[in-house]
């Protein structure tokens, strides 16, 4: 990764930041936490690593991402929208009257490739679409981001013992792991360490990164071992980009006020600006 | 007199999705360590990359299933009734209904059919459940020649399908070669009198309690409700208005399955004398399905009380 493919990629995340803001502002609901933290990886994907072309024309051998996290899903809409799958302006309707916007993604909305909300559905999903690829000989490969929170879900495990047993290594699995659930420190709700160890005792290749680090994620995400799947945790800041939510739980799915907005904004402005 | 042979659903759902997986390459299966129980075995040794084995976890087998048919496989994912509709109840609803994949969601073993291994094998609550979710189409074919006929027709069939048979041979109640249209009642006889409208095994008893009826010159119409949604509203109606009592039978709890489907729809648009016959809403006692048939009064006998009972009314 040279320097200017890095900055390039920092000021795609800095301008779907401002979208999460605005969108979560103007709708007074979302969950702003852990889109901010998820948002370099989703970025990475869609301006890095996937072919978005393949992806719009439905080509059978296109990669696939599935956003189990389907709560982080403003800076999803944000990226699909600036990606010429649905108009800009689309945006602003977002969690609105009979919009399709919805505050989970629904594939309804083209680029989503599976409607997602309920958590621990996101793994096993992606475990079959990558089967079937891998049985027709496709060379797409599965992207799923998952919450760390919902590591707690049993049918996330029943697809981690899955996905090595078929082999997938056209299998991706990325954890945000940002540390906070709703209720807290996932430490202290349900403890997920140690984690990377887990995925690896299941057969997984693990891959530890900042995800907050683009230098760190592009290779992690292109990281392939024959026979097996791949697991990114990927450690984020709850919150990542606008001071006063970074790392506060209660920053899951609150909403700023007039004046937090304010302060958010030129936070995420400044960053844009220094690239 | 009917002849009396039999056959196993479950072996011609599997010995025909066999046949049917050369024709059509997109068809999968997909099980939960239950190719012994579902009679799999054949599928899965002549074809190895349609055939996917998940091990004991229905979840994922639901939810791979639906990640399969988005690549464009037609997916059925089979395992016994009373997991794989309630323990992945939300996969269903979520991977399977509300994404609209194409999955065929394959009970076997059904309703009592595992008679003496208790409660946690029952499967009394199916239908209520899943045919309150969108998009599922809700199959329960009456015997092996009706469930090779539809197992043929979910071949080319695009969307969420819920289909459940019991477990033992059960008696043949069409000749072989029988057609069916799926969404369409299968009238097995005319009558003014009443109509006894069932589905899956149900449908042989209500035909034999038809007959004893017509011995007293009571003549009962049996409709075979094998698709329980979308229900045929017409056929129902249609016998509201024609015979003045609607008797209902499943192997299933009374309460939300296809007596509750019936009558949601005369309630409303026909109000006519009805009952509902199936299993009561309490713990179901220990036994196999005949004995348990004849206890809970839903075996041709009892439904022969049940009707008489309704036309007293």
């Amino acid at each position: 990764m040279n320097h200017e493919s890095i900055r390039f990629l920092e000021e795609q995340a800095a301008r779907r930041r401002i979208d999460i803001l605005n969108l979560i502002y103007k709708a007074k609901t979302g969950h702003i936490g852990g889109s901010l933290s998820s948002i370099d990886v989703l970025t990475a994907l869609y301006y890095h690593v996937m072919d978005v072309d393949k992806i719009k024309a439905g080509d059978p051998e296109r990669d696939r991402f599935v956003l189990s996290k389907g709560h982080s899903v403003e800076g999803f809409y944000s990226i699909l929208a600036d990606k010429g799958f649905f108009p800009k302006e689309e945006l602003s309707t977002y969690a609105q009257f009979h919009t399709r916007l919805a505050c989970h993604p629904t594939s309804k909305i083209p680029g989503v490739e599976v409607s997602t909300g309920s958590l621990g559905h996101g793994l096993p999903v992606a475990v079959g679409m990558a089967i079937a690829l891998k049985r027709d000989n496709r060379k797409s490969h599965v992207y799923v981001v998952m919450g760390d929170g919902e590591q707690g879900e049993g049918s996330v495990w029943e697809a981690a013992m899955a996905g090595p047993a078929y082999k997938l290594d056209n299998l991706t699995a990325i954890v945000d792991r940002n540390h906070l659930q709703i209720s807290g420190n996932t430490e202290n709700v349900m403890c997920l360490e140690p984690l990377a160890d887990r995925y690896r005792s299941f057969g997984w290749n693990v891959v530890c990164i900042n995800g907050n680090d683009f230098g760190e994620i592009i290779p992690a995400l292109l990281t392939r071992v024959p026979g097996k799947p791949t697991a990114v945790i990927s450690d984020t800041v709850k919150g990542k980009g606008i001071s006063f939510m970074e790392n506060q739980a209660a920053w899951h799915h609150k909403v700023p006020t007039e004046e937090q907005y304010q302060q958010a904004m030129e936070e995420l402005e400044q960053k844009l600006k220094i690239n | 007199m009917k002849t009396e042979t039999k056959g196993s659903c479950r072996k011609a759902f599997t010995s025909t999705l066999n046949a049917l997986a050369y024709e059509y390459p997109d068809i999968n299966a997909v099980t939960t360590d239950a190719r012994g129980s579902v009679t799999l075995e054949q599928f899965a040794q002549e074809h190895p990359e349609q055939f996917v084995e998940m091990g004991i976890a229905e979840q994922d087998a639901v939810s791979v299933s639906a990640g399969m048919a988005l690549t464009g496989k037609n997916v059925f994912v089979c395992g016994p009734a009373c997991f794989l509709t309630t323990r992945s109840l939300e996969q269903v609803k979520v991977d399977v209904a509300y994404n609209k994949t194409n999955v065929k969601v394959v009970g076997v073993s059904g309703g009592l059919s595992y008679g003496p291994l208790g409660a946690t094998h029952t499967t009394v609550t199916d239908i209520a459940q899943i045919r309150c979710i969108f998009n599922m189409t809700v199959l329960l074919p009456a015997d092996a020649v009706q469930t090779e006929a539809i197992t043929r027709q979910l071949a080319q069939f695009h969307g969420p399908v819920y289909m459940r048979m019991g477990r033992g041979d059960v008696y043949d109640v069409y000749p072989k070669g029988e057609e069916f249209t799926i969404g369409k009642a299968k009238q097995l006889r005319d009558g003014s009198d009443l109509t006894i409208i069932a589905c899956g095994e149900m449908v042989w008893y209500a035909v034999r309690a038809a007959e004893k009826l017509e011995q007293d010159g009571i003549h009962a119409r049996v409709l075979d409700m094998f698709t329980i949604k979308p229900i045929d509203r017409e056929a129902v109606l249609k016998a509201a208005r024609e015979t003045g009592h609607i008797l209902t039978v499943e192997e299933h709890s009374v309460y939300g399955g296809l007596g509750g489907a019936v009558a949601e729809i005369l309630s409303q648009e026909l109000p006519t004398p009805m009952k509902i016959m199936g299993l009561p809403d309490e713990d179901i006692i220990l036994g196999n399905s005949s004995e348990l048939f004849t206890y809970y009064g839903i075996d041709g006998d009892g439904i022969y009380k049940g009707a008489q009972e309704l036309l007293k009314k």
